[in-house]
């Protein structure tokens, strides 16, 4: 398995360029093997995530969407790369960082952008906001905002799976300070130890908020931290979408067929701040870094690789892309339009009858 | 009707749920083959397999939260905790997750869990293994808080917290494991939220829960014999708190006591108070007053240990006063 460079330098360009063709060509490579229907899907997802993305940054900027919330851009190979391999009954889990996947995962834009707004139509009536997405017909089991809490959740639906004797599978991603923290250790360990059909995605863009991950994990590279579970493990470039698809197909199998975890440390960069109230450069990082990672873009990349072998056309892409920022107006026109909670929701939702 | 154990009583109620609905499954530590640090699950183990009845690692974050996920996807799960001084590390799980994923998903996930274990005081067991910690979880709207005092109520509301599509945490008590009582057999369901008059009286109103029923039914005795006729009440079930049967009885009386183990400062004696004089105010003849521990951590030494905690004592003194019979 092919894996990204986590070197941070910006010193040789040449050298980082040289990697990159070579990235690009491998990417055309597995693209070749595909369906051109499925790659075509790939792109549209991730070209939503980006303009849904970009959008929400306008939102929050006016003042519609409140709180905190944590932009996706740059990420977008992980989230569609890994979801692309499921089944309609798998099971997604995610941190607060969560539109992507749930984009990926197909939620309707308009509930989410409907739940970013705080209004009823929103995919959980307007009452979590960001970081808590929820779609259960969808599978889609939450953005849980507390670091590392999911991961024992995951473990949990997955050990549901087994129970019922459902063939499901659950995917849970999480960045890569969560590595440390204690809820990744004892879910990792019991998902190993009870044979979870769980497949474990640290989305490595390499800050924990404002701190590299080499200041804060004892290891470089994180994946290895499953080597204490004695877990099957894997890393792999996360800005290239087929390379993320082929590593999470793997290990799906092995979850489906063999009903055992893995830890994937996808190596990916975020654009953005770590939520919309950090600056993008300039405290812990330069704006010469950030440009370096975004030559790497992976829609760019996929859109070059798509091309190189005659799938799309740079008319395709256009008029793709006109047709997903329509969406993603009509997703704002939906949430503008959506009815405010009114009182009567404050009390109800705590609980069940 | 047969006489048993507290702790028989309980895992007579797990089996029956067990047997009556195979989502539900019991996980912690020592609950399989040891049969349970205090014997509570025990035999369950033989009767179920090791497909439901689950031997943990000592990592109570990652099973409550894995239990947690296990609800969201259909299972009902128990989870044993070896005591609820342990339950403080699965405490973010439990209100941050079970407690808050029904609402913050906008009415889409249930969490029908049952977070359980022994509670409360003990012999000797120093500042981190002998606490009270039930206004922890009273105070988290989401959750249910039980706390049962007999045997039959121990079976009966265990039962209905199994079936309960909500996160329950129940506090069993340490001491009374041993305790014997009678105990309806098969469908004995208490529901939640329902209080217990213990003793009736017509002198005052003494509030008290889990092991403090106890205490507060050996004060009641005392104090008949003072000519002193002490209504009790268990309310049993925490949150949701049955204030009315609690206002009924102030009406009859005029006078309360709450006694409880907990420490004084934001204890569930501090909001039945609240509760009693917003709705009752009119017909109180005294303040209400409170019988609780000490507000310190729980000393080791037996004699400092004995001062720690409410007795008969305490809760006949605190009688007399707010009858004014000093």
């Amino acid at each position: 398995m092919k894996s990204g460079s986590t070197a941070r330098s910006v010193a040789n360009v040449t050298e980082t360029n040289g990697a990159e063709t070579s990235a690009s060509s491998a990417l055309a490579e597995r693209a070749r093997r595909l369906d051109a229907s499925l790659l075509k899907d790939l792109l549209e997802k991730m070209l939503l995530i980006r303009r849904f993305e970009e959008k929400a940054a306008e939102l929050y900027a006016l003042g519609k969407i409140g709180g905190f919330c944590h932009l996706y851009i740059g990420q977008e190979a992980v989230g569609v790369g890994a979801i692309s391999f499921l089944g309609p009954d798998d099971y997604i889990f995610c941190s607060y960082r969560d539109h992507g996947q749930a984009l990926a995962r197909g939620m309707d834009p308009g509930a989410l952008m409907a739940e970013l707004c705080g209004k009823t139509a929103g995919c959980s009536k307007g009452k979590g906001g960001s970081m808590h997405l929820f779609d259960k017909r969808l599978g889609f089991y939450g953005g849980h905002a507390i670091v590392g809490a999911h991961l024992p959740l995951a473990a949990g639906a997955a050990f549901a799976s087994r129970y019922l004797r459902e063939p499901r599978v659950t995917l849970c991603f999480f960045g890569d300070a969560t590595v440390n923290i204690g809820s990744f250790h004892e879910s990792l360990n019991l998902a190993q130890l009870w044979k979870l059909p769980v497949i474990f995605i640290c989305e490595n863009n390499e800050f924990g908020m404002g701190t590299p991950i080499e200041k804060t994990a004892s290891i470089v590279h994180l994946h290895e931290r499953a080597c204490a579970y004695n877990m099957a493990h894997a890393a792999v470039d996360g800005m290239d979408v087929l390379a993320v698809r082929d590593a999470v197909g793997e290990a799906v199998e092995r979850a489906r067929k063999d009903s055992l975890p893995t830890l994937i440390e996808a190596r990916t960069y975020r654009y953005m701040g770590h939520s919309m109230s950090d600056p993008t450069h300039g405290i812990y990082r330069t704006k010469a870094e950030l440009e370096e990672h975004r030559r790497k873009d992976p829609i760019k990349r996929f859109i070059s690789a798509l091309e190189g072998i005659g799938v799309i056309t740079q008319e395709y892409v256009e008029e793709t892309d006109n047709r997903i920022r329509e969406i993603v107006e009509q997703a704002v026109v939906f949430a503008d339009q959506s009815r405010e909670p009114g009182p009567e929701e404050l009390l109800a939702d705590v609980y069940l009858p | 009707m047969p006489v048993m154990q507290y702790r028989e009583a309980l895992n007579q109620a797990m089996r029956e749920e067990m047997l009556r609905d195979d989502r539900v499954f019991l996980l912690g530590e020592e609950v399989g083959a040891y049969n349970g640090a205090y014997k509570v699950s025990r035999g369950l183990l033989d009767e179920f397999g090791p497909h439901r009845v689950l031997d943990t690692p000592i990592a109570e974050l990652g099973f409550t939260g894995l239990a947690v996920g296990a609800a969201m996807a259909g299972l009902r799960p128990i989870v044993e905790v070896m005591t609820f001084n342990f339950s403080i590390l699965a405490l973010d799980q439990v209100v941050n997750g079970a407690a808050k994923m029904l609402y913050m998903s906008g009415g889409q996930f249930g969490i029908p869990m049952v977070l359980r274990g022994p509670g409360g005081s003990a012999h000797q067991l120093a500042a981190q293994h002998s606490q009270a910690l039930e206004a922890w979880y009273c105070h988290v709207p989401g959750l249910k808080v039980v706390m049962p005092a007999t045997p039959a109520d121990a079976k009966g509301l265990l039962k209905s917290a199994i079936r309960d599509d909500n996160p329950v945490v129940f506090i069993e008590s340490e001491v009374l494991y041993g305790m014997k009582g009678d105990v309806p057999e098969g469908e004995h369901m208490i529901p939640l939220g329902v209080a217990d008059i213990k003793r009736p009286g017509n002198d005052v109103t003494v509030i008290a829960h889990s092991k403090m029923v106890h205490v507060a039914m050996e004060a009641a005795k005392e104090l008949e014999a003072e000519g002193i006729d002490a209504e009790v009440i268990d309310p049993r079930t925490l949150r949701p708190l049955d204030t009315g049967t609690l206002v009924e009885s102030l009406k009859k009386t005029n006078r309360a006591v709450i006694v409880e183990e907990g420490w004084p400062f934001c204890g569930v004696g501090a909001q039945i108070v609240d509760l009693l004089q917003a709705q009752a105010f009119d017909y109180l003849d005294a303040p209400i007053l409170r019988v609780s521990g000490a507000d310190v951590p729980t000393p080791y030494s037996k004699s400092l240990e004995h001062l720690a905690f409410p007795d008969p004592r305490s809760v006949v003194a605190a009688v007399r006063r707010v009858l004014n019979r000093q």
